[in-house]
């Protein structure tokens, strides 16, 4: 029964690591760049819901998603769009400036102390099993997102052709995608899934602050690599076997203190026995 | 009339000069081949004037618009099509959606079902294969796929790069009567071959281009009966 609870917990924690994690792994894929400032979306998302949340929840919801892609694609515009062409480490730092800068206008705005704003939404008795509602939402949430994404990359005209972009930019420019549209696309969607997870990050920790972001959107970073950087359905995989992985660490007080250690390794090892990722193709080289 | 002209086109990479002062022009209902040996300039030519790799200078008029600086997602549209070296089929979609990519740049989607219909028919083995994995598919279903992929857009101007190349003869004969077949059909070619026997065989007229420059054009008998393209070209 109590790993039942567990287990419901990580896959529900799962979903939020799974959302981020498709951010990242979109980028990846599309742009052929780490967007190291992926993070930092979920805190704006973050803030955006708590700013909003007094007013209305729906709108705080509708707010932060739309708050977040125009972030995200305004950063994509002026940060990375000069930069297409350029030397990976330069696009790298340029990421980790973002990043900077985000966090920083963050501490302007709202300053550095931690903003604590308690939600309950009560929690589900089924005999003897105590589930948080939030829990439930945020799995049913993320899993509806999930395959949502999965029927819009595989039968929309914008999803193939971001299937295309990421195989072969030059030969989907000759069936005239434009790259950059698709690109633009890409991080919209890529922001608008961070903003779901902030809001459901959010209900689960309960406290904002300006590093929000970090602690998931690494973990999520790890899960785009152990599924496979670069492939969507590896996001999703290695998303939710992170999250139930920390959710069974955490209920075992043996070694609860060493969960994200364990995280990492599992990392170190699945990319020891398959450098590619769970699910990541190795991509053949191109002439 | 002229569909195609290149007026003095320059590409480098670097500093090296990939291609030289070229000029040459396809007119409508050709079929025209530009030849050459490996490393020549043929592949930079093909995707310079669609805007892939950048121009140094020159100019492309294409059925009499100045196409120079048209990105190249946009060229595809005005009824210009390529099938690049190496065919680039996109591996992990179907055959069916590489066609659906084909169609990417159509207006408007009515005739979608007849076009595939055509696509299908004229290559049968497509259509077997529809919802196989494009990566999966032999060289020489590659190659058809590709062709396949641009047909779908309804070129006005379809160019092909070394699309014989790596396949069995049977399969090279067969794709040098599939491009004789398309072209009765009504739509203008600019060919790319290293295989100059065959490609002067169907050619109206064709281009020797030699180190980034051409050094001999004529019809398609003209080259094959010269004494330089013999040497050089046809083995004797
Ligand atoms: N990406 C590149 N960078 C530098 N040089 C290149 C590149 N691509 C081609 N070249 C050079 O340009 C010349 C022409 O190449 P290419 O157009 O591919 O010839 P072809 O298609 O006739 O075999 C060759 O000398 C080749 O080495
Ligand atoms: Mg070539």
């Amino acid at each position: 029964m109590d790993f039942l609870i567990t287990l419901v917990n990580g896959l529900s924690l799962g979903g939020i690591y799974a959302m981020i994690a498709l951010g990242y792994t979109m980028v990846y894929g599309i742009a052929k760049m780490l967007n190291f400032a992926h993070g930092d979306i979920i805190m704006v998302g973050g803030y955006t819901i708590l700013l909003f949340i007094p007013v209305n929840p729906v709108l705080a919801i509708v707010a932060a998603i739309v708050f977040c892609v125009i972030v995200g694609v305004t950063i994509e515009r002026f940060a990375y769009k000069p930069l297409r062409g350029a030397s990976p480490l330069a696009v790298l730092i340029t990421a980790i400036g973002v990043s900077t800068l985000l966090q920083s206008l963050a501490q302007v705005i709202f300053g550095s102390a931690p903003k604590i704003q308690q939600i309950n939404l009560g929690a589900l008795q089924l005999g003897q099993l105590k589930i948080e509602i939030s829990t439930i939402i945020t799995l049913v949430c993320s899993v509806i997102v999930m395959v949502a994404l999965h029927l819009f990359v595989k039968y929309t005209k914008v999803g193939r052709a971001m299937v295309a972009v990421s195989e072969d930019k030059g030969a989907a420019q000759l069936m005239g995608i434009n790259v950059n549209f698709i690109i633009m696309i890409t991080f919209a969607i890529g922001s608008a899934l961070a903003a779901l997870a902030g809001l459901f990050y959010f209900l689960k920790v309960q406290t904002m602050t300006t590093t929000f972001g970090a602690l998931p959107g690494i973990k999520a970073f790890t899960a785009a690599v152990i599924g496979g950087i670069g492939s969507i359905p590896g996001a999703m995989v290695g998303g939710l076997l992170l999250g139930v992985v920390e959710s069974i660490c955490l209920s075992i007080p043996a070694i609860s203190a060493y969960t994200d250690a364990i995280e990492f390794s599992i990392l170190i090892i699945i990319l020891l026995v398959k450098p590619t990722g769970l699910l990541g193709k190795k991509r053949r080289e191109k002439v | 009339m002229a569909m195609l002209e290149v007026h003095d086109l320059e590409v480098n990479y670097g500093v090296i000069r990939a291609i030289k002062n070229i000029s040459f022009e396809v007119n409508e209902g050709e079929i025209v081949t530009l030849i050459g040996a490996n490393g020549a300039g043929k592949t930079t030519t093909m995707q310079s004037i669609v805007g892939l790799i950048p121009k140094k200078s020159g100019k492309v008029i294409f059925q009499g618009n100045d196409i120079t600086k048209i990105p190249c997602h946009k060229i595809v549209h005005l009824g210009m099509t390529q099938v690049p070296e190496g065919r680039r089929i996109f591996q992990e979609l179907t055959v069916y959606e590489n066609l659906l990519m084909g169609a990417y740049s159509n207006k408007d989607n009515a005739s979608l079902k007849s076009d595939l219909q055509t696509i299908y028919e004229r290559f049968p083995r497509l259509a077997e294969r529809k919802n196989q994995v494009a990566g999966t598919l032999s060289g020489g279903e590659q190659q058809m796929l590709a062709m396949g992929r641009a047909l779908m857009s309804h070129p006005k101007l379809l160019m092909l790069d070394e699309p014989s190349m790596g396949l069995s003869p049977l399969l090279v004969d067969q794709v040098f009567e599939i491009i004789k077949d398309i072209n009765k059909g009504g739509t203008t070619v600019l060919l790319v071959e290293q295989n100059a026997g065959k490609s002067l065989a169907i050619s109206d007229r064709a281009y020797v281009l030699e180190n980034g420059k051409i050094v001999l054009s004529g019809t398609g008998k003209e080259l094959s009966e010269s004494e330089m393209v013999r040497k050089a070209y046809l083995g004797g």
